[in-house]
Protein backbone atom coordinates (compact mmCIF):
# COMPACT_ATOMS: atom_id res chain seq x y z
CA UNK A 1 0.00 0.00 0.00
CA UNK A 2 2.81 2.65 0.84
CA UNK A 3 4.37 1.61 -1.93
CA UNK A 4 1.56 2.09 -4.13
CA UNK A 5 0.95 5.87 -2.52
CA UNK A 6 4.34 6.76 -3.44
CA UNK A 7 3.86 5.44 -6.79
CA UNK A 8 1.03 7.88 -7.26
CA UNK A 9 3.12 10.74 -5.54
CA UNK A 10 5.85 10.05 -7.94
CA UNK A 11 3.47 10.77 -10.93
CA UNK A 12 1.60 13.19 -9.68
CA UNK A 13 4.95 15.38 -8.63
CA UNK A 14 6.28 14.75 -12.20
CA UNK A 15 2.61 16.06 -13.58
CA UNK A 16 2.86 19.35 -11.28
CA UNK A 17 6.72 19.68 -12.28
CA UNK A 18 5.46 19.42 -15.80
CA UNK A 19 2.20 21.93 -15.82
CA UNK A 20 2.55 24.56 -18.30
CA UNK A 21 6.10 23.21 -19.15
CA UNK A 22 8.53 21.55 -16.89
CA UNK A 23 10.93 25.48 -16.74
CA UNK A 24 7.39 27.24 -15.88
CA UNK A 25 6.68 24.73 -13.14
CA UNK A 26 10.50 25.68 -11.26
CA UNK A 27 10.05 29.27 -11.91
CA UNK A 28 7.13 29.26 -10.27
CA UNK A 29 8.36 27.32 -7.20
CA UNK A 30 11.44 30.30 -6.98
CA UNK A 31 9.10 32.34 -7.43
CA UNK A 32 6.88 31.77 -4.26
CA UNK A 33 10.55 30.96 -2.37
CA UNK A 34 11.58 34.56 -3.40
CA UNK A 35 8.29 36.39 -2.24
CA UNK A 36 7.59 34.35 0.86
CA UNK A 37 11.44 33.19 1.28
CA UNK A 38 13.02 36.42 0.78
CA UNK A 39 11.09 39.56 -0.04
CA UNK A 40 8.81 39.83 2.52
CA UNK A 41 10.89 38.49 5.60
CA UNK A 42 13.41 41.32 4.48
CA UNK A 43 10.33 43.69 4.93
CA UNK A 44 9.38 42.93 8.37
CA UNK A 45 12.89 42.47 9.55
CA UNK A 46 12.83 40.21 13.32
CA UNK A 47 9.16 40.24 13.47
CA UNK A 48 8.99 37.71 10.40
CA UNK A 49 10.63 35.37 13.11
CA UNK A 50 9.98 36.74 16.34
CA UNK A 51 5.94 37.59 16.11
CA UNK A 52 3.32 34.79 17.24
CA UNK A 53 1.63 35.69 14.50
CA UNK A 54 3.86 33.96 12.47
CA UNK A 55 1.77 31.02 13.14
CA UNK A 56 -1.37 32.22 12.03
CA UNK A 57 -0.13 33.42 8.39
CA UNK A 58 2.02 30.19 7.78
CA UNK A 59 -1.13 28.58 8.26
CA UNK A 60 -2.54 29.73 5.27
CA UNK A 61 0.37 29.40 3.14
CA UNK A 62 -0.30 26.24 2.43
CA UNK A 63 -4.07 26.02 1.88
CA UNK A 64 -3.56 28.84 -1.24
CA UNK A 65 -0.57 26.55 -2.46
CA UNK A 66 -2.08 22.96 -2.32
CA UNK A 67 -5.51 24.98 -3.36
CA UNK A 68 -3.78 25.62 -7.13
CA UNK A 69 -3.23 22.37 -7.82
CA UNK A 70 -5.82 20.20 -5.98
CA UNK A 71 -8.28 20.83 -8.42
CA UNK A 72 -6.46 18.25 -11.06
CA UNK A 73 -6.84 15.77 -9.32
CA UNK A 74 -9.07 13.83 -10.34
CA UNK A 75 -11.35 16.12 -12.54
CA UNK A 76 -8.22 16.55 -14.35
CA UNK A 77 -7.62 12.94 -14.75
CA UNK A 78 -11.29 13.17 -15.91
CA UNK A 79 -11.20 15.83 -18.13
CA UNK A 80 -7.64 14.57 -19.84
CA UNK A 81 -9.59 11.06 -19.99
CA UNK A 82 -6.91 9.56 -18.15
CA UNK A 83 -9.29 8.69 -15.08
CA UNK A 84 -10.83 5.16 -16.37
CA UNK A 85 -7.45 3.47 -17.22
CA UNK A 86 -6.22 4.86 -13.81
CA UNK A 87 -9.41 3.10 -12.11
CA UNK A 88 -8.21 -0.09 -14.56
CA UNK A 89 -5.61 -0.74 -13.09
CA UNK A 90 -4.35 -2.92 -9.84
CA UNK A 91 -4.18 0.25 -7.82
CA UNK A 92 -6.72 0.14 -4.78
CA UNK A 93 -8.84 3.02 -4.09
CA UNK A 94 -7.14 4.02 -0.76
CA UNK A 95 -3.68 4.24 -3.11
CA UNK A 96 -5.10 6.08 -5.45
CA UNK A 97 -6.99 8.77 -3.26
CA UNK A 98 -3.64 8.79 -0.53
CA UNK A 99 -1.52 8.93 -3.54
CA UNK A 100 -3.11 12.17 -4.97
CA UNK A 101 -3.86 13.76 -1.29
CA UNK A 102 -0.54 12.93 0.05
CA UNK A 103 1.17 14.97 -3.29
CA UNK A 104 -0.96 17.31 -2.71
CA UNK A 105 0.21 17.98 0.63
CA UNK A 106 3.81 17.19 0.25
CA UNK A 107 3.90 20.32 -2.12
CA UNK A 108 1.84 22.47 0.27
CA UNK A 109 3.76 21.43 3.17
CA UNK A 110 7.31 20.81 1.70
CA UNK A 111 6.84 24.74 -0.09
CA UNK A 112 6.24 26.08 3.30
CA UNK A 113 8.41 24.72 5.11
CA UNK A 114 11.41 25.95 2.26
CA UNK A 115 9.51 29.57 2.59
CA UNK A 116 10.16 29.20 6.51
CA UNK A 117 13.71 28.05 6.69
CA UNK A 118 14.46 30.28 3.61
CA UNK A 119 12.98 33.68 5.71
CA UNK A 120 14.52 32.85 9.27
CA UNK A 121 18.33 32.76 6.76
CA UNK A 122 17.07 36.24 5.28
CA UNK A 123 16.21 37.73 8.47
CA UNK A 124 19.28 37.01 9.83
CA UNK A 125 21.15 38.09 7.20
CA UNK A 126 18.98 41.74 6.96
CA UNK A 127 19.56 41.08 10.99
CA UNK A 128 23.64 40.37 10.65
CA UNK A 129 25.86 41.69 13.93
CA UNK A 130 22.10 42.23 16.13
CA UNK A 131 22.63 38.43 17.29
CA UNK A 132 21.43 34.98 16.03
CA UNK A 133 17.14 35.29 15.81
CA UNK A 134 15.53 31.92 16.35
CA UNK A 135 12.00 30.81 15.79
CA UNK A 136 10.83 29.98 19.36
CA UNK A 137 9.71 26.47 19.78
CA UNK A 138 6.26 27.43 20.13
CA UNK A 139 6.01 29.10 17.03
CA UNK A 140 8.38 26.85 15.12
CA UNK A 141 6.61 23.64 16.69
CA UNK A 142 2.96 25.57 15.74
CA UNK A 143 4.06 26.99 11.97
CA UNK A 144 4.95 23.01 11.33
CA UNK A 145 1.82 21.74 12.44
CA UNK A 146 -0.54 24.34 11.84
CA UNK A 147 0.75 23.93 8.42
CA UNK A 148 0.52 20.62 7.98
CA UNK A 149 -2.95 20.46 8.67
CA UNK A 150 -3.61 23.54 6.80
CA UNK A 151 -2.46 21.64 3.73
CA UNK A 152 -4.23 18.15 4.74
CA UNK A 153 -7.83 20.29 5.38
CA UNK A 154 -7.12 21.90 1.47
CA UNK A 155 -5.75 18.50 0.10
CA UNK A 156 -8.59 16.73 1.47
CA UNK A 157 -11.50 19.33 0.97
CA UNK A 158 -9.86 20.13 -2.46
CA UNK A 159 -10.21 16.01 -3.20
CA UNK A 160 -13.86 15.89 -2.22
CA UNK A 161 -14.13 18.83 -4.48
CA UNK A 162 -12.44 17.17 -7.52
CA UNK A 163 -14.25 13.78 -7.18
CA UNK A 164 -17.59 15.59 -7.96
CA UNK A 165 -16.20 18.02 -10.60
CA UNK A 166 -16.86 17.42 -14.24
CA UNK A 167 -13.65 20.11 -15.14
CA UNK A 168 -10.98 21.49 -13.41
CA UNK A 169 -12.10 24.33 -14.09
CA UNK A 170 -15.40 23.73 -12.22
CA UNK A 171 -13.40 22.49 -9.59
CA UNK A 172 -10.93 25.44 -9.04
CA UNK A 173 -14.14 27.58 -8.89
CA UNK A 174 -15.77 25.84 -5.82
CA UNK A 175 -12.22 25.72 -4.19
CA UNK A 176 -11.98 29.52 -4.31
CA UNK A 177 -15.52 29.95 -3.46
CA UNK A 178 -14.69 27.65 0.03
CA UNK A 179 -11.15 28.89 0.58
CA UNK A 180 -12.95 32.47 1.03
CA UNK A 181 -15.88 30.88 2.86
CA UNK A 182 -13.01 29.21 5.13
CA UNK A 183 -11.19 32.78 5.61
CA UNK A 184 -13.96 35.11 5.84
CA UNK A 185 -16.90 33.98 7.61
CA UNK A 186 -15.01 33.22 11.30
CA UNK A 187 -13.70 37.17 10.48
CA UNK A 188 -16.96 38.55 10.07
CA UNK A 189 -18.87 35.95 12.37
CA UNK A 190 -16.59 36.93 15.36
CA UNK A 191 -17.37 41.14 14.26
CA UNK A 192 -21.20 39.99 14.18
CA UNK A 193 -21.29 38.33 17.44
CA UNK A 194 -22.74 40.65 20.42
CA UNK A 195 -20.20 42.67 22.54
CA UNK A 196 -20.44 41.08 25.58
CA UNK A 197 -20.09 37.81 23.82
CA UNK A 198 -17.11 39.16 22.16
CA UNK A 199 -15.50 40.47 25.62
CA UNK A 200 -16.18 36.53 27.51
CA UNK A 201 -13.93 35.17 24.44
CA UNK A 202 -11.40 37.94 24.24
CA UNK A 203 -11.13 37.24 28.31
CA UNK A 204 -10.79 33.28 27.61
CA UNK A 205 -7.97 33.84 24.58
CA UNK A 206 -6.23 36.17 27.11
CA UNK A 207 -6.29 33.72 30.23
CA UNK A 208 -5.52 30.63 28.17
CA UNK A 209 -2.48 32.26 26.34
CA UNK A 210 -1.03 31.63 23.13
CA UNK A 211 0.09 28.04 23.97
CA UNK A 212 -3.72 26.52 24.79
CA UNK A 213 -5.29 29.03 22.45
CA UNK A 214 -2.74 26.88 19.68
CA UNK A 215 -3.28 23.51 20.95
CA UNK A 216 -6.59 24.21 20.48
CA UNK A 217 -7.08 25.78 16.75
CA UNK A 218 -4.72 22.82 16.10
CA UNK A 219 -7.42 19.78 17.62
CA UNK A 220 -10.25 21.33 15.82
CA UNK A 221 -8.70 21.84 13.02
CA UNK A 222 -7.12 18.00 13.12
CA UNK A 223 -11.05 17.10 13.90
CA UNK A 224 -12.15 18.66 10.43
CA UNK A 225 -9.24 17.20 8.50
CA UNK A 226 -9.86 13.59 10.16
CA UNK A 227 -13.44 14.24 8.72
CA UNK A 228 -13.06 15.23 5.46
CA UNK A 229 -10.35 12.71 4.84
CA UNK A 230 -13.07 10.04 5.95
CA UNK A 231 -15.73 11.76 3.57
CA UNK A 232 -13.02 11.35 0.85
CA UNK A 233 -12.33 7.97 0.90
CA UNK A 234 -16.48 7.27 1.67
CA UNK A 235 -16.61 8.89 -1.64
CA UNK A 236 -14.16 7.38 -3.68
CA UNK A 237 -16.09 4.67 -5.41
CA UNK A 238 -14.77 2.92 -8.86
CA UNK A 239 -17.97 2.59 -10.35
CA UNK A 240 -19.32 6.09 -9.25
CA UNK A 241 -16.51 7.48 -10.92
CA UNK A 242 -16.80 5.48 -13.99
CA UNK A 243 -20.65 6.57 -14.38
CA UNK A 244 -20.23 9.64 -13.22
CA UNK B 1 -10.10 -28.54 -17.25
CA UNK B 2 -8.37 -24.82 -17.48
CA UNK B 3 -11.27 -22.37 -16.54
CA UNK B 4 -12.51 -20.21 -19.33
CA UNK B 5 -10.57 -16.69 -19.54
CA UNK B 6 -14.02 -15.31 -19.89
CA UNK B 7 -17.08 -16.57 -18.39
CA UNK B 8 -21.01 -14.62 -18.32
CA UNK B 9 -24.26 -15.68 -16.69
CA UNK B 10 -27.29 -13.62 -17.84
CA UNK B 11 -24.99 -10.74 -17.45
CA UNK B 12 -27.42 -7.36 -17.16
CA UNK B 13 -26.88 -3.88 -16.83
CA UNK B 14 -29.03 -1.30 -16.18
CA UNK B 15 -28.21 2.87 -16.18
CA UNK B 16 -31.71 3.91 -15.12
CA UNK B 17 -34.53 2.71 -17.21
CA UNK B 18 -31.93 2.35 -19.76
CA UNK B 19 -30.71 -1.58 -20.25
CA UNK B 20 -27.22 -1.45 -21.69
CA UNK B 21 -26.38 -4.95 -21.71
CA UNK B 22 -29.30 -7.57 -21.54
CA UNK B 23 -28.71 -11.10 -20.23
CA UNK B 24 -25.46 -11.79 -22.37
CA UNK B 25 -23.83 -15.32 -21.81
CA UNK B 26 -20.97 -15.96 -23.21
CA UNK B 27 -17.56 -18.02 -22.90
CA UNK B 28 -13.97 -17.20 -24.19
CA UNK B 29 -11.39 -19.59 -23.85
CA UNK B 30 -7.79 -18.77 -22.95
CA UNK B 31 -5.70 -18.10 -25.63
CA UNK B 32 -8.01 -16.88 -27.96
CA UNK B 33 -8.45 -13.37 -29.70
CA UNK B 34 -12.73 -12.51 -29.56
CA UNK B 35 -14.16 -9.88 -31.15
CA UNK B 36 -16.72 -8.01 -29.92
CA UNK B 37 -19.24 -6.51 -32.56
CA UNK B 38 -21.44 -4.07 -32.61
CA UNK B 39 -23.22 -0.54 -33.14
CA UNK B 40 -22.16 2.49 -31.32
CA UNK B 41 -23.84 2.22 -28.31
CA UNK B 42 -24.87 -1.36 -28.31
CA UNK B 43 -22.94 -2.04 -24.81
CA UNK B 44 -19.60 -2.73 -25.96
CA UNK B 45 -18.00 -0.64 -23.71
CA UNK B 46 -20.45 -1.28 -20.90
CA UNK B 47 -19.45 -4.88 -21.15
CA UNK B 48 -15.69 -4.43 -21.06
CA UNK B 49 -16.46 -2.42 -17.62
CA UNK B 50 -18.30 -5.10 -16.16
CA UNK B 51 -15.55 -7.49 -16.80
CA UNK B 52 -12.89 -5.20 -15.13
CA UNK B 53 -15.36 -4.81 -12.04
CA UNK B 54 -15.20 -1.15 -12.92
CA UNK B 55 -19.32 -1.51 -13.13
CA UNK B 56 -21.28 -3.73 -10.78
CA UNK B 57 -23.96 -5.86 -12.74
CA UNK B 58 -27.93 -5.39 -12.32
CA UNK B 59 -28.53 -9.41 -12.68
CA UNK B 60 -26.39 -12.30 -13.78
CA UNK B 61 -22.43 -12.72 -12.98
CA UNK B 62 -19.51 -13.01 -14.73
CA UNK B 63 -15.91 -14.51 -13.87
CA UNK B 64 -12.95 -13.37 -15.54
CA UNK B 65 -9.55 -15.18 -15.15
CA UNK B 66 -11.48 -17.24 -12.72
CA UNK B 67 -12.60 -14.38 -10.35
CA UNK B 68 -16.17 -12.86 -9.54
CA UNK B 69 -16.26 -9.34 -10.90
CA UNK B 70 -18.57 -8.62 -8.35
CA UNK B 71 -16.54 -9.75 -5.26
CA UNK B 72 -13.09 -9.96 -6.76
CA UNK B 73 -12.47 -7.16 -9.31
CA UNK B 74 -9.09 -6.37 -7.79
CA UNK B 75 -7.70 -9.61 -8.39
CA UNK B 76 -8.78 -9.16 -11.87
CA UNK B 77 -7.35 -5.99 -12.27
CA UNK B 78 -4.12 -7.17 -11.26
CA UNK B 79 -3.89 -9.90 -14.26
CA UNK B 80 -5.08 -7.92 -17.01
CA UNK B 81 -4.71 -5.09 -19.23
CA UNK B 82 -6.80 -2.66 -20.74
CA UNK B 83 -7.00 -0.26 -23.43
CA UNK B 84 -10.47 1.90 -22.91
CA UNK B 85 -12.33 4.15 -25.01
CA UNK B 86 -9.58 6.65 -25.09
CA UNK B 87 -5.76 6.69 -24.51
CA UNK B 88 -5.63 7.32 -20.94
CA UNK B 89 -1.86 8.30 -21.86
CA UNK B 90 -0.75 11.19 -19.53
CA UNK B 91 0.05 13.87 -22.43
CA UNK B 92 2.28 15.91 -20.30
CA UNK B 93 4.66 13.03 -19.77
CA UNK B 94 7.02 11.10 -22.18
CA UNK B 95 6.52 7.46 -23.52
CA UNK B 96 9.14 6.49 -20.97
CA UNK B 97 7.34 7.93 -17.91
CA UNK B 98 3.87 6.78 -18.75
CA UNK B 99 5.07 3.58 -19.65
CA UNK B 100 7.37 3.49 -16.08
CA UNK B 101 4.47 4.48 -13.98
CA UNK B 102 2.61 1.78 -14.90
CA UNK B 103 5.19 -0.74 -14.73
CA UNK B 104 5.84 0.48 -10.83
CA UNK B 105 1.75 0.25 -10.76
CA UNK B 106 2.64 -3.46 -11.99
CA UNK B 107 5.51 -3.73 -9.32
CA UNK B 108 7.95 -4.93 -12.21
CA UNK B 109 11.00 -4.90 -10.69
CA UNK B 110 13.37 -1.58 -11.54
CA UNK B 111 15.66 -3.68 -14.17
CA UNK B 112 13.18 -6.19 -16.10
CA UNK B 113 10.86 -2.13 -16.02
CA UNK B 114 13.40 -0.86 -18.44
CA UNK B 115 13.99 -3.48 -20.63
CA UNK B 116 10.26 -4.25 -20.91
CA UNK B 117 9.98 -0.30 -22.03
CA UNK B 118 12.60 -0.53 -24.05
CA UNK B 119 11.19 -3.99 -25.47
CA UNK B 120 7.82 -3.10 -26.23
CA UNK B 121 8.72 0.25 -27.40
CA UNK B 122 11.60 -0.90 -30.35
CA UNK B 123 8.75 -3.81 -31.08
CA UNK B 124 6.44 -0.88 -32.08
CA UNK B 125 8.48 1.65 -33.36
CA UNK B 126 8.50 3.95 -30.88
CA UNK B 127 12.21 3.79 -29.42
CA UNK B 128 13.57 6.47 -30.94
CA UNK B 129 10.84 9.15 -29.55
CA UNK B 130 10.64 7.63 -26.23
CA UNK B 131 11.52 11.03 -24.54
CA UNK B 132 9.04 13.05 -26.17
CA UNK B 133 5.77 14.42 -24.08
CA UNK B 134 3.26 12.12 -25.81
CA UNK B 135 1.63 15.47 -26.24
CA UNK B 136 3.47 16.04 -29.92
CA UNK B 137 2.82 12.36 -30.99
CA UNK B 138 0.37 11.38 -33.51
CA UNK B 139 -3.05 9.62 -32.80
CA UNK B 140 -1.42 6.55 -34.33
CA UNK B 141 1.83 6.76 -31.81
CA UNK B 142 -0.27 7.37 -29.24
CA UNK B 143 -2.68 4.07 -29.66
CA UNK B 144 0.41 2.27 -29.84
CA UNK B 145 1.87 3.41 -26.86
CA UNK B 146 -1.34 2.57 -24.96
CA UNK B 147 -1.31 -1.10 -27.06
CA UNK B 148 2.53 -1.39 -24.99
CA UNK B 149 1.04 0.04 -21.54
CA UNK B 150 -1.85 -2.38 -21.95
CA UNK B 151 1.01 -5.13 -22.12
CA UNK B 152 3.67 -4.06 -20.21
CA UNK B 153 3.24 -6.14 -16.85
CA UNK B 154 2.30 -9.89 -19.28
CA UNK B 155 -1.30 -9.85 -18.76
CA UNK B 156 -3.33 -12.84 -18.71
CA UNK B 157 -5.94 -10.75 -20.49
CA UNK B 158 -6.32 -7.80 -22.15
CA UNK B 159 -9.25 -5.69 -23.10
CA UNK B 160 -9.17 -2.91 -26.02
CA UNK B 161 -12.44 -1.20 -27.23
CA UNK B 162 -12.07 0.25 -30.41
CA UNK B 163 -8.06 0.08 -31.03
CA UNK B 164 -8.05 1.32 -34.16
CA UNK B 165 -10.85 4.03 -33.95
CA UNK B 166 -10.03 7.10 -35.36
CA UNK B 167 -6.94 5.81 -37.36
CA UNK B 168 -6.43 6.12 -40.82
CA UNK B 169 -6.24 2.74 -42.90
CA UNK B 170 -2.76 2.56 -42.57
CA UNK B 171 -1.84 3.32 -39.58
CA UNK B 172 -4.77 0.90 -38.20
CA UNK B 173 -3.45 -1.56 -40.31
CA UNK B 174 0.06 -0.97 -39.01
CA UNK B 175 -1.47 -1.74 -35.45
CA UNK B 176 -3.95 -4.54 -36.51
CA UNK B 177 -0.59 -5.93 -37.58
CA UNK B 178 1.37 -4.89 -34.48
CA UNK B 179 -1.40 -6.56 -32.15
CA UNK B 180 -1.60 -9.74 -34.17
CA UNK B 181 1.97 -10.16 -33.41
CA UNK B 182 2.11 -8.93 -29.90
CA UNK B 183 -0.71 -11.01 -29.27
CA UNK B 184 0.58 -14.38 -31.18
CA UNK B 185 4.51 -13.47 -29.12
CA UNK B 186 2.55 -12.44 -25.72
CA UNK B 187 0.35 -15.50 -25.30
CA UNK B 188 -2.31 -12.98 -24.06
CA UNK B 189 -5.90 -13.50 -24.36
CA UNK B 190 -7.96 -10.07 -26.30
CA UNK B 191 -11.08 -9.60 -25.72
CA UNK B 192 -11.58 -6.68 -28.35
CA UNK B 193 -14.35 -4.72 -29.10
CA UNK B 194 -14.51 -2.74 -32.70
CA UNK B 195 -17.11 -2.20 -35.50
CA UNK B 196 -14.53 -2.82 -38.10
CA UNK B 197 -15.59 -5.98 -39.43
CA UNK B 198 -12.60 -6.48 -41.48
CA UNK B 199 -10.32 -6.25 -38.29
CA UNK B 200 -12.52 -8.53 -36.92
CA UNK B 201 -12.66 -10.97 -39.74
CA UNK B 202 -8.22 -10.73 -39.90
CA UNK B 203 -7.65 -10.52 -36.14
CA UNK B 204 -10.29 -12.43 -34.47
CA UNK B 205 -10.57 -16.52 -33.85
CA UNK B 206 -13.93 -15.87 -32.14
CA UNK B 207 -17.07 -13.33 -32.41
CA UNK B 208 -19.82 -12.01 -30.92
CA UNK B 209 -22.25 -9.73 -32.44
CA UNK B 210 -23.71 -7.46 -29.72
CA UNK B 211 -27.03 -5.28 -30.55
CA UNK B 212 -29.02 -2.89 -28.08
CA UNK B 213 -27.24 -4.59 -24.61
CA UNK B 214 -28.40 -8.54 -26.12
CA UNK B 215 -25.85 -11.13 -27.31
CA UNK B 216 -27.38 -12.02 -30.97
CA UNK B 217 -24.16 -14.23 -32.54
CA UNK B 218 -21.32 -15.87 -31.39
CA UNK B 219 -19.03 -18.17 -32.69
CA UNK B 220 -15.78 -18.45 -35.17
CA UNK B 221 -15.97 -15.72 -38.35
CA UNK B 222 -16.34 -19.20 -40.88
CA UNK B 223 -19.37 -20.27 -38.25
CA UNK B 224 -21.09 -17.01 -38.35
CA UNK B 225 -20.55 -16.73 -42.09
CA UNK B 226 -21.70 -20.31 -42.63
CA UNK B 227 -24.69 -20.22 -40.55
CA UNK B 228 -25.86 -16.39 -41.59
CA UNK B 229 -25.10 -16.27 -45.01
CA UNK B 230 -24.70 -19.83 -46.61
CA UNK B 231 -22.66 -20.50 -49.41
CA UNK B 232 -22.52 -17.65 -51.81
CA UNK B 233 -22.28 -18.08 -55.52
CA UNK B 234 -21.76 -15.66 -57.90
CA UNK B 235 -22.64 -16.25 -61.78
CA UNK B 236 -20.92 -13.69 -64.46
CA UNK B 237 -22.73 -13.34 -67.41
CA UNK B 238 -25.77 -12.21 -69.47
CA UNK B 239 -29.25 -13.17 -69.85
CA UNK B 240 -30.78 -13.30 -65.98
CA UNK B 241 -34.12 -13.24 -66.89
CA UNK B 242 -37.20 -12.69 -64.47
CA UNK B 243 -39.01 -15.90 -65.10
CA UNK B 244 -35.30 -17.84 -64.47
CA UNK B 245 -34.01 -16.26 -61.83
CA UNK B 246 -37.77 -17.09 -60.37
CA UNK B 247 -37.17 -21.13 -61.59
CA UNK B 248 -33.37 -20.90 -59.70
CA UNK B 249 -35.36 -19.74 -56.75
CA UNK B 250 -37.19 -22.81 -56.46
CA UNK B 251 -34.61 -25.36 -56.66
CA UNK B 252 -34.78 -27.20 -53.51
CA UNK B 253 -31.20 -25.38 -51.42
CA UNK B 254 -31.14 -22.29 -53.27
CA UNK B 255 -31.96 -20.21 -50.08
CA UNK B 256 -31.89 -16.69 -52.62
CA UNK B 257 -30.95 -15.26 -55.92
CA UNK B 258 -30.71 -11.96 -57.11
CA UNK B 259 -29.10 -10.19 -59.87
CA UNK B 260 -26.87 -7.33 -59.42
CA UNK B 261 -25.76 -5.83 -62.75
CA UNK B 262 -23.36 -8.50 -64.65
CA UNK B 263 -23.80 -11.20 -62.46
CA UNK B 264 -26.48 -12.89 -60.76
CA UNK B 265 -25.98 -13.91 -56.98
CA UNK B 266 -27.41 -17.09 -55.47
CA UNK B 267 -26.94 -17.89 -51.95
CA UNK B 268 -27.42 -22.04 -51.33
CA UNK B 269 -27.46 -24.06 -47.82
CA UNK B 270 -24.48 -26.64 -47.08
CA UNK B 271 -24.23 -29.30 -49.28
CA UNK B 272 -26.31 -28.44 -52.34
CA UNK B 273 -24.00 -29.08 -55.67
CA UNK B 274 -23.75 -25.74 -58.23
CA UNK B 275 -22.99 -27.53 -61.39
CA UNK B 276 -26.60 -28.39 -61.61
CA UNK B 277 -27.73 -25.07 -61.01
CA UNK B 278 -25.15 -23.71 -63.81
CA UNK B 279 -26.79 -26.10 -66.13
CA UNK B 280 -30.19 -24.70 -65.56
CA UNK B 281 -29.10 -21.39 -66.71
CA UNK B 282 -27.63 -22.66 -69.57
CA UNK B 283 -30.64 -24.67 -70.88
CA UNK B 284 -32.76 -21.45 -70.25
CA UNK B 285 -30.96 -19.39 -72.26
CA UNK B 286 -28.30 -17.80 -70.26
CA UNK B 287 -24.40 -16.83 -71.37
CA UNK B 288 -22.55 -17.94 -68.30
CA UNK B 289 -18.90 -16.78 -68.36
CA UNK B 290 -17.46 -17.64 -64.95
CA UNK B 291 -18.79 -18.62 -61.72
CA UNK B 292 -17.27 -18.09 -58.35
CA UNK B 293 -18.03 -19.87 -54.91
CA UNK B 294 -17.61 -17.67 -51.71
CA UNK B 295 -19.09 -17.39 -48.86
CA UNK B 296 -21.25 -14.39 -47.36
CA UNK B 297 -18.45 -11.75 -45.92
CA UNK B 298 -18.73 -11.09 -42.35
CA UNK B 299 -19.64 -7.57 -43.04
CA UNK B 300 -22.97 -9.12 -44.79
CA UNK B 301 -23.65 -11.42 -41.91
CA UNK B 302 -23.24 -8.77 -39.26
CA UNK B 303 -26.05 -6.29 -41.41
CA UNK B 304 -28.40 -8.88 -41.71
CA UNK B 305 -28.53 -9.60 -38.07
CA UNK B 306 -28.55 -5.59 -37.44
CA UNK B 307 -31.89 -5.66 -39.78
CA UNK B 308 -33.30 -8.60 -37.97
CA UNK B 309 -36.28 -8.21 -35.69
Amino acid sequence: MIGDVLTVMRKEWKEIMAMGGAQRGRFQLLVFVGIMGVFLPWQFGPKWVTSPAVIGAWGWVPVVLVSTIIADSFAGERERHTLETLLASRLTDSAILFGKMAAAVAYGWGLTLAGLIVGWITVNVANRGGGLLLYSPTTAIGALVLSFFGALLASAGGVLVSLRAQTVRQAQQTLSIATMVILFVPVFGVQGLPDDVKQRLATWAIRAGTLKLMLTGLAVLAAVDLLLVFAARARFRRSRLVEG
Amino acid sequence: MTESAIRTELLTRDFGSVRAVDAVTLEVPRGEIFGFLGPNGAGKTTMIRLLLGLLDPTEGSARVLGHDTRTDSDAIREQTGALLEHTGLYERLSAIDNLDYFGRIWRIPGPDRKARVQELLTRLGLWDRRGEQVVKWSRGMKQKLAVARALLHRPSLIFLDEPTAGLDPVAAAALRDDLAGLAEHEGVTVFLTTHNLAEAEKLCDGIGVIRGGRLIAVGAPRELRERRGGRQVEVVGRGFGVDLVAVLRAQAGVQGAEVKKDRLVVVLSDGVEVAPLVGILVRGGAEVEEVRKDSASLEEVFLTLMEEK
